[in-house]
């Protein structure tokens, strides 16, 4: 591993100082970070290892439930309310990684995880993302890469968190030197052309100290299928989160966002659009047109387009099914 | 580098070691500690050949920092075995040929006993989908799972 100062701030306050000169990154679980400190990718100076804060841990029901940033994949996908109520959270969770690794991955690591492209994670290819001058995807080998929103990046957000809790509808707590703010999840990815360096809106003295789930109502279906080439673990191909609203068997609102598709969590409010007042049976093929609408593939990865309709095609059928109400 | 004193238990018995932030724990325990039958496969989280538990939890030491020790309870498969020789995890690999060239076998070990200790009778898909954070090049997985299941049952 290359050298780094480690230091294990005991209050928020600390930790915000430690991270205030863009040199400092968290430590939580250290799957993802521990890794990058051996490979050299974009390794930071500074470690901050938050894991002494007794705040970050642990899920907590109040009109909803508000997830500790330090919870664990195992804790999130075993917990009864989670399981119960916010099942397309519980079932993402479970599909991360393996179980060693579920049992250190927290959810504040998984939503801050650096991406997966093989040039970025390959010290060979200085690219885009590493301050470099070219994406080596876009000539290069890119079955793994973005079908949409890509340019001048093509990763694909690699969390499988993300999208189901964009999906049901989650709020970040953030806090950073000044105090602490809401943020709802949706809006704290940013694709490269807004950011090129960073995949998230954190500013570099900030953290996540709190994912916040609004209050699940009966009448809400949820689910999240995952695709990956080897079932043992992998990383997402492409991924589907689905929360909706129901009115008995019609379809009133909801969030359809896909994940392994784009550089940030990918909703597709055009997909719900089609499912609104309508039987969710007989409107299963629009939504899964209309989500994949618009997409660009590069030169090798066209097939994650019928890939992903065909995976929100099965996750709709299974909720119209009402896979859900028999959790 | 200034070296960071640690106290922690390695299967049931103190220990004390100096280390560097740098160091992952299973740098720390095979090249320090002499703890080398948990083994390097990967270095990256991919192969649970370094699978060890910690505070009771089972996790790849390849990513822990030895620092992350301060403290803990580690088990690593040098205390699978109990004062009275094999445990019957070690016994049925044996008999069920589990193992060929043997680099998984440790993590198997300390995976599928951090498993029957969670659940003592799990089926055949539950003992699948528990080992899937260990890789094996050799066997093709059926012996080990079977010798897991013949283990299940006996371990009080
Ligand atoms: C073999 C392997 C397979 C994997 N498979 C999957 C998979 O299938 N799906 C998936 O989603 N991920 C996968 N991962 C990636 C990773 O393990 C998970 O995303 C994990 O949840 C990361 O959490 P962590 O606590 O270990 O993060 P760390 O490594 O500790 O941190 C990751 C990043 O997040 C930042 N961070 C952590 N906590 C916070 C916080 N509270 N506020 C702000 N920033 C923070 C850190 O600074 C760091 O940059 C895999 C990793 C490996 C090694
Ligand atoms: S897709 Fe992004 S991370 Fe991968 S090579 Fe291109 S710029 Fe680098
Ligand atoms: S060596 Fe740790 S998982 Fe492979
Ligand atoms: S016995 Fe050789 S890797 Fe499993």
């Amino acid at each position: 591993m290359v050298p780094f100062d480690l230091v294990s701030p005991r209050n928020l306050r600390d930790v915000a100082e430690s991270l205030a000169d863009g040199r400092g990154e968290i430590l939580a679980g250290g799957t993802d970070l521990l890794d990058r400190l051996k490979e050299r990718i974009d390794p930071p100076a500074r470690v901050v290892n938050i894991k002494s804060l007794k705040e970050l841990y642990g899920i907590t029901e109040d009109s909803g439930l508000s997830l500790g940033p330090l919870t664990t994949m195992t804790e999130v996908a075993g917990n009864d309310r989670v399981r119960h109520q916010y099942p397309a959270l519980a079932e993402a969770a479970l599909s991360v990684a393996t179980p060693q690794l579920r049992n250190m991955a927290t959810l504040g690591g998984n939503l801050c995880q650096r991406p997966r492209c093989w040039y970025f994670r390959s010290n060979d290819y200085p690219c885009l993302k590493k301050g470099g001058s070219v994406c080596y995807a876009v000539t290069g080998r890119n079955k793994y890469h973005a079908i949409f929103g890509g340019g001048p990046s093509y990763i694909v957000h690699p969390s499988d968190t993300a999208p189901a809790l964009i999906a049901l509808g989650a709020q970040l707590e953030i806090h950073g030197a000044t105090g602490k703010r809401m943020l709802p999840l949706h809006d704290f990815f940013q694709g490269p052309r807004e950011n090129l360096l960073h995949e998230n809106r954190l500013q570099r003295d900030e953290l996540i100290t709190r994912v916040q789930l609004p209050p699940a109502k009966e009448s809400t279906r949820s689910t999240f299928l995952k695709f990956r080439e080897k079932q043992s673990l992998d990383f997402a191909i492409s991924s589907v989160a689905v929360a909706l609203d129901m009115d008995g068997d019609t379809v009133r609102d909801g969030r359809i966002v896909l994940g392994g598709v784009a550089p940030v969590p990918w909703s597709v409010p055009a997909a719900v659009q089609q499912l609104q007042g309508r039987r969710l049976g007989s409107a299963i093929d629009d939504a899964a047109e209309a989500a994949v609408e618009g997409a660009r593939p590069l030169d090798e990865n066209g097939f994650k387009v019928t890939l992903t309709r065909n995976l929100l095609r099965r996750a709709l059928q299974q909720l119209a099914q009402g896979k859900a109400d028999a959790r | 580098m200034s070296k960071i004193h640690i106290s922690c238990t390695i299967n049931g018995e103190p220990q004390e070691f100096l280390c560097e932030a740098r160091q992952s724990l299973l740098e720390v325990l095979r090249e320090d500690l002499g703890f080398t039958g948990t083994k390097e496969g990967c270095n990256d989280g991919n192969c649970g050949a370094c699978s060890i538990t910690l505070d009771g939890v089972l996790v790849d030491s390849c990513l822990v920092l030895a620092v992350e020790a301060e403290g803990k309870q580690i088990v690593t498969v040098e205390g699978v075995a109990g004062p009275d020789g094999l445990h019957p995890l070690q016994q049925k690999f044996l008999e069920h040929a589990g193992l060929q060239c043997g680099i998984c076998t440790p993590g198997f070990l300390v995976a599928s006993k951090a498993l029957l200790e969670a659940n003592p009778n799990p089926t055949e898909h539950e003992v699948r989908h528990w080992l899937a954070g260990n890789l094996c090049r050799c066997t093709g997985y059926d012996k080990i799972v079977r010798a897991v299941l013949d283990a299940a049952g006996q371990e009080n």
